[in-house]
């Protein structure tokens, strides 16, 4: 076989499952999420549920609900997560979290799979074709836009935290029906870090990595003056304290974590929007320490859950989402290197799942249909009551 | 207007090293015919025929006769997939014909951007597949074979390994360990001297390669420590340059030769250019020793097509910040031996995958080791899949019934 042709043209070979055309492929994946979580997690299948919407839709109910949606990033693979070999990883997700979710086998996202311009994607509900490496905004407008104008919510209601520079601007669009102001208040762990540690010792740099595909390059941002007010007057956070905690995290999404809770007391945002990316150490090449990853943010997922069950402004009015934006290429695609990157756009990498429970879901269900990583906005909107006008989702029918 | 394949002359190859540009300008009236999507990855590989591998050249020139062999409606059959793909006015600008790795990069970003990825998947797959049929590729002189040695500096480790490859192969549970390295060596070693394959017969080791056959081309990690400081230098100058993003980055770097990063003219060319390769085109090449490994054999056998490849893991530096490890301040690291040996638990797999897309996978071998202790697994006919034995063999063993 040319190899040096087929790499070169990015050929699929998929020779463990020669014949299978993508969308063979793709259900597979998904029917296989499914009889895992069945037997692992006890869950039954959505389609042989009858009834209304699990929803409450009064005014009340909508006002006092809150959403979290976790990217569970920056993607990673059915074999390393609910494939039955990949089960010991995300001990969390499925002993505490697939038990009380509507669990949705079948996500499919159709747009670049590089991690900024995929996560506008999921915050937009439209496929976005920014440049992945730059700090600019999203071309569509936000889910956090059309949350806070529809339902006139003040900035202080809708919060992303975000991994590294480049998602500086995700909280906002350039959209013109929107106009600035109107979006979410972005946080970035990493470059608050940075701010609070100017001019001190190396000690943590481990966490300043700005991302894992490009990692010799970080989008330069200005200021250091907004980070530490942010810190002070928002987190309610000394400096001293700051950098105390950070001396205990061993990874950029810990940390991340915990900005998150800090906001959650502090703040209490309806919409709360954490994107996750330590398990794209993947692109080094090291299987162990994607694999750490993983395991790393399994267990936050379950710690971010029950903090909101313990904070009195979530407890019991939450929601939470669980997705990853995209997957990572197949073991059997010449095109790739197995888990390393998210490059040739095969099934694998495009196919992935959702997870969503807490408020007004139905629990332990599996709900085969395909989706779009597109859908989510949408649904947030039926879910939260406001209008996503331009995004190209369609809502989800297990969440309707 | 962008310029067509059907516009090239002759003269627009002037600045080709003298080999590439015979092979090219041999099959033109072909390459003319071709859509613009398409031509410049087929000049790419051209354009480094003269340091390509025997394996390479073999397939670029089957390729290109294939393609003079086509009729006009042959051509237009083949490509239509390669044909509906369009390109923006704006790549008039760049120069397909001299720099077509940098226009592969901006068609890549192109593809994407605009949903068009998916149909250039399929156009290339359906073109593989044809291609394959058509210029067959030629039968091995040996049985391809591949050994993976795991796990050195591990004194012991619970967790079952070899997961992937036990169910392609029979897991053994009480090999021999005595002199196990120094056995598999022998062993590529004679394999070299009995089928003399230029490129055909490689040793890659992810730490300090250990005495070996000169039949072996021999890749290791610490003799190209130079070259990998040199690399890392250039990288560290070249991210502080104003206007610097990570596509100028990667054009750079592929721009990048021996003689750049230091390496001895009087080296062999081909096998410089592709170490080099492996450090400017592979991710985490430059920081982990087992990724080094791991991308090695995969560009060994998709490249040079080795019939046989015995690598070597060896342990890694502990995770360090990636700042850190570009600036190479520490140079004494921690190492990582347990880590180290997950990942090339998994980079044996990968090692065996990548073999499997070589002709003569049917008849293939493949051999991976604990180095030092008793556990192998070996997947070759006549082992069952699946299946375990406890009996005690030693590696040499095992290899004179698997090699054939």
């Amino acid at each position: 076989m040319d190899q040096t042709l087929l790499s070169r043209a990015l050929t699929a070979e998929l020779s463990a499952k020669a014949g299978a055309s993508p969308q063979e492929i793709a259900w597979g994946l998904s029917r296989s999420r499914r009889e895992f979580l069945r037997g692992a997690a006890g869950v039954v299948l959505g389609s042989t549920l009858m009834g209304g919407s699990p929803f409450l839709r009064g005014e009340t109910v909508r006002k006092k609900r809150k959403v979290i949606v976790v990217t569970f990033g920056g993607g990673a693979r059915d074999q390393e997560t609910f494939a039955p070999e990949g089960q010991e990883n995300i001990p969390h997700m499925l002993g505490e979290l697939a038990p009380q979710s509507s669990f949705f086998t079948h996500v499919t996202n159709r747009g670049i799979l590089g991690h900024y311009v995929a996560t506008a994607s999921l915050a937009t509900g439209v496929y976005e074709t920014l440049n992945n490496f730059s700090a600019v905004p999203p071309q569509h407008p936000t889910v956090f836009e059309y949350f806070r104008k529809d339902l006139k919510r003040p900035i202080s209601d809708a919060w992303v935290v975000a991994p590294s520079n480049g998602f500086n601007r995700i909280g906002e669009s350039d959209s013109r029906s929107f106009g600035p102001g109107m979006g979410a208040q972005v946080i970035l762990p990493k470059h608050l870090l940075s701010a609070a540690r100017s001019g001190a010792t190396a000690d943590f740099d481990h966490l300043l990595r700005d991302n894992y595909e490009t990692p010799y390059y970080t989008p330069q941002l200005g200021g250091g003056e907004f980070e530490l007010q942010q810190l002070e007057q928002i987190l309610k956070l000394s400096v001293d304290d700051f950098m105390a905690h950070a001396r205990t995290v061993s990874s950029p999404d810990e940390l991340s974590i915990y900005i998150a809770k800090r906001l959650m007391k502090q703040e209490a945002p309806s919409l709360l929007w954490l994107t996750m990316h330590d398990i794209d150490i993947a692109h080094s090449g090291a299987y162990s320490l994607y694999i750490e990853a993983i395991q790393r943010t399994d267990r936050l997922c379950a710690e971010l859950w029950q903090a909101a069950q313990s904070e009195p402004e979530y407890a019991g009015n939450t929601t939470l989402f669980v997705l990853p934006d995209f997957g990572r290429d197949a073991d059997y695609d010449s095109g790739g290197n197995g888990f390393q990157h998210h490059r040739t756009g095969d099934t694998a990498s495009r196919t992935t799942w959702m997870m969503a429970l807490g408020a007004g879901v139905r629990q332990g269900v599996v709900y085969d249909e395909p989706m779009q990583s597109i859908d989510l906005v949408p649904s947030l909107g039926a879910l939260m009551g406001f209008s996503p006008s331009l995004s190209q989702g369609t809502p989800i029918r297990g969440l309707l | 207007m962008i310029m067509q394949p059907r516009d090239l002359k002759p003269e627009k190859f002037a600045a080709y090293p003298p080999t590439a540009k015979k092979v090219i300008l041999a099959h033109l009236g072909a390459v003319r015919e071709l859509p613009l999507s398409f031509v410049p990855s087929l000049l790419r590989e051209v354009i480094d025929y003269g340091i390509k591998f025997p394996a390479e050249r073999s397939a670029i020139d089957k390729e290109l006769a294939n393609l003079s062999s086509l009729s006009k409606a042959q051509i237009k059959e083949w490509f239509q997939g390669f044909a509906q793909i369009s390109l923006p006015a704006e790549f008039d600008k760049l120069d397909w014909v001299n720099q077509p790795a940098g226009f592969i990069e901006q068609e890549s970003a192109y593809l994407w951007t605009t949903h068009q990825q998916d149909a250039f998947r399929k156009a290339a797959t359906d073109y593989g597949t044809r291609l394959r049929a058509a210029a067959p590729p030629d039968a091995v002189p040996v049985r391809r074979l591949g050994i993976a040695i795991i796990g050195q500096g591990v004194a012991s480790y619970d967790a079952p390994l070899f997961r992937n490859l036990r169910a392609h192969g029979t897991y053994f549970d009480r090999v021999k360990p005595e002199d196990g390295l120094e056995q598999l060596l022998a062993a590529a070693a004679a394999r070299a001297k009995a089928h003399p394959v230029p490129y055909g017969h490689w040793y890659v080791d992810g730490g300090q390669a250990v005495e070996h056959s000169p039949l072996l081309t021999c890749v290791s990690y610490k003799a190209l420590e130079p070259v990998r400081a040199e690399l890392l230098k250039r990288i560290h100058a070249e991210i502080k340059r104003p206007g610097m993003g990570p596509e100028e980055l990667r054009t750079d770097l592929a721009k990048l030769t021996p003689a750049d990063l230091g390496m001895d003219h009087s080296g062999d060319a081909v096998l410089d250019g592709f170490q080099v390769r492996l450090f400017t085109e592979g991710s985490g090449t430059q920081i982990f020793s087992t990724t080094f490994a791991q991308w090695t054999a995969r560009e060994a056998l998709r490249r040079a097509q080795a019939l046989t490849l015995l690598v070597r893991f060896a342990p890694r530096q502990r995770q360090r910040p990636m700042n850190e490890l570009l600036s190479n301040s520490h140079p004494n690291p921690e190492i990582d031996p347990l880590g180290s040996l997950v990942d090339a638990d998994m980079g044996a797999s990968y090692h065996w995958i990548n073999q499997q897309r070589l002709p003569g996978s049917e008849q293939s071998a493949f051999l991976a080791w604990f180095e030092g202790h008793s556990e192998a697994v070996v997947i070759a006919p006549y082992f069952a899949a699946g299946k375990q034995s406890s009996a005690s063999v030693s590696l040499g063993d095992l290899l004179s019934y698997v090699a054939g």
